[in-house]
């Protein structure tokens, strides 16, 4: 194997074990920016000796085993806690009697709690949002500094001042390194959840092709999520954020046509939806449903896209059901943005005036007077009742409010059809 | 990056001799990591081709061949999708995977074609969310 070949595999070996190694690492030290340093450390020394001895069978236990030596070495030097230094020493010796097997057995963690905890820590609501994706990303992912910048369009000291400072923060704050429990445990779940589900959005409503990593955001979160599921297969909501996950992907074929253009959910050609990512959504989405309890905001977003998924054409969409289950949308989670989408879905299913009704219930929130959609949306009931010089002046609002180019073109064409009508 | 692994039939896979209570426990175990791992997305053992058939094409007629079929080392005898981020990730796992077969056997790794694009407007509904997490955001801020 020559040493590019061995490089390329140490780093398809760290994205694999690298998470787990942190995790273990970071239960017996306490601390997550120590462990992550001496992984670090491990895969460095791998990089030196693995192209001159091969890859070792077990790559993971050796990767361990060459962290926690280095972990002595540090606690050692720093002359830190001395528990901590007797529960490595401990460990090494148990080592000593069989290096391999008591390495693999600190990294056998049959309940996953390792991995909960880090990825509990990563997202603690203490850190910024910023500061959480970007070590879930690294913590979790597997990712390179580097290869998160390049996800988020931002430069790489930025990511690297981020990670640093979160790991800080975690130190310094002393934050338990632990699963929380009982009515924390709900508040937490949903930091984690909305920390998966930014990445993936970071990833879903990316600009244009050419930021070939962007998909591949879609697929880190997607991991992620399919990866809680199966250290939480209790909460609904797991199942929930991961079937919404899965359908929205199913579409990403559809969403742009040969030429790059956006192509709206009703004029996708949903013979290309991926059909065994929407079937394991609405596996997921049923998996959910059957944990029990009130169907929670990503669930219940993620019936609304299997409505869609399920309908063979456009015209069979079941608007109904949508309509429905966007007002318990709003109730789980109140926001005009979902009542928009509720407004749009009763028109769909009750005609436009009905729509047009909860539109303009809308017309004072201040949230929405500088969202395009709101003008779009009225114009677009506005021309399907006739009302065309009225339509028309939405439309114009609506383009000169929104930001996207090829909508304002699009916003402009519907406002001279009215003139037609 | 999707890729499709597939496990090469043998003469023991194709008399339809099924693996042992060993083997099938370390192919479980295996199965259980990718699946932890998020990388399993399905997967499934085959048949052997003489449960099987193929259907020929020359221009417009079609003729129905029934298994089994005489070339062993071009059939394959089960599959796997997963979701992985590299060539080089799936060889990893590759790697570790119990050996499927008794004696010398091939796994065979085929990335899946992928349409790398993703468009950039969204229906209302994607705004949403959209909307929603630069809230989530800005909040945390």
């Amino acid at each position: 194997m020559s040493v590019t070949d061995t490089h390329r595999t140490i780093d398809a070996v760290w994205r694999i074990e690298s998470a787990r190694l942190i995790a273990g690492l970071a239960r017996m030290l306490r601390d997550v920016g120590l462990a992550e340093e001496l992984a670090q450390d491990a895969l460095v020394i791998a990089l030196e000796q693995w192209p001159q001895t091969g890859v070792p069978d077990n790559p993971g236990a050796w990767l361990m085993t060459t962290a926690k030596r280095r972990a002595i070495d540090r606690l050692r030097r720093n002359k830190l806690l001395e528990r901590k230094h007797v529960q490595l020493m401990h460990e090494l010796e148990h080592e000593r009697e069989s290096a391999e097997s008591a390495a693999e057995m600190a990294l056998d963690d049959p309940f996953g709690d390792d991995l909960l905890r880090l990825i509990f820590t990563a997202c603690h609501p203490l850190l910024s949002m910023e500061a959480r994706v970007a070590l879930t990303l690294r913590l979790l992912g597997g990712l390179t500094t580097d290869e998160i910048a390049r996800a988020f369009l931002v430069p790489e000291p930025t990511i690297a001042q981020r990670i640093v400072r979160a790991k800080r923060s975690l130190a310094k704050s002393a934050v338990a390194y632990e699963v929380p429990r009982g009515d924390e445990l709900v508040e937490r779940l949903s930091a984690v959840l909305g920390v998966i589900y930014l990445i993936f959005n970071e990833g879903y409503a990316a600009t244009a092709g050419d930021d070939w990593m962007r998909p591949s955001l879609c697929e880190d979160a997607l991991r992620l999520g399919r990866v809680l599921v199966g250290l939480m297969p209790r909460e609904p909501e797991v199942h929930g954020l991961v079937a919404l996950m899965e359908i929205q992907a199913s579409r990403a074929r559809a969403r742009t046509d040969a030429r790059g253009n956006p192509v709206l959910l009703l004029d996708q050609d949903r013979t290309v939806w991926d059909r065994l990512l929407i079937g394991r959504g609405l596996a997921a989405l049923e998996q959910a449903r059957r944990l029990g309890g009130e169907l929670g905001s990503y669930a219940l977003q993620a019936a609304v896209a299997a409505c869609h998924a399920r309908a063979p054409t456009a015209a069979d969409t079941d608007w109904a059901r949508i309509a429905a289950l966007y007002a318990v949308l709003a109730r789980v989670m109140p926001s005009p943005i979902v009542e928009l989408n509720r407004a749009v879905a009763v028109s769909m299913a009750n005609g436009a005036a009905e729509g047009l009704v909860l539109v303009d219930a809308l017309a004072d929130e201040p949230s929405l007077q500088r969202y395009h959609l709101l003008p779009a949306v009225r114009g677009d009931l506005l021309a399907r009742l006739g009302r065309a010089t009225e339509a028309r002046e939405e439309f114009e609002r609506a383009a000169a409010l929104t930001q996207n180019r090829r909508e304002r073109k699009l916003m402009r064409e519907r406002a001279r059809a009215c003139d037609r009508t | 990056m999707r890729c499709m692994v597939i496990v090469k039939a043998t003469a023991d896979s194709e008399a339809g001799v099924m693996p042992g209570e060993e083997l099938l426990a370390a192919m479980g175990k295996f199965n259980e990591e990718l699946v932890k791992a998020g990388v399993m997305l399905a997967g499934e053992g085959l048949a052997p081709s003489a449960k099987g058939a193929r259907v020929r094409f020359s221009g417009s007629q079609r003729q129905v061949v029934d298994g089994p079929f005489a070339e062993t080392k071009e059939l394959i005898a089960g599959f796997w999708l997963w979701q992985v981020r590299s060539l080089d990730e799936a060889i990893a796992w590759v790697r570790r995977c119990p050996n499927p077969m008794a004696g010398e056997s091939v796994i065979e790794i085929r990335p899946v074609f992928e349409a790398e694009d993703f468009g950039e407007v969204f229906t209302p509904e994607l705004r949403e969310q959209e909307e929603r997490l630069r809230a989530q955001l800005e909040g945390k801020r």
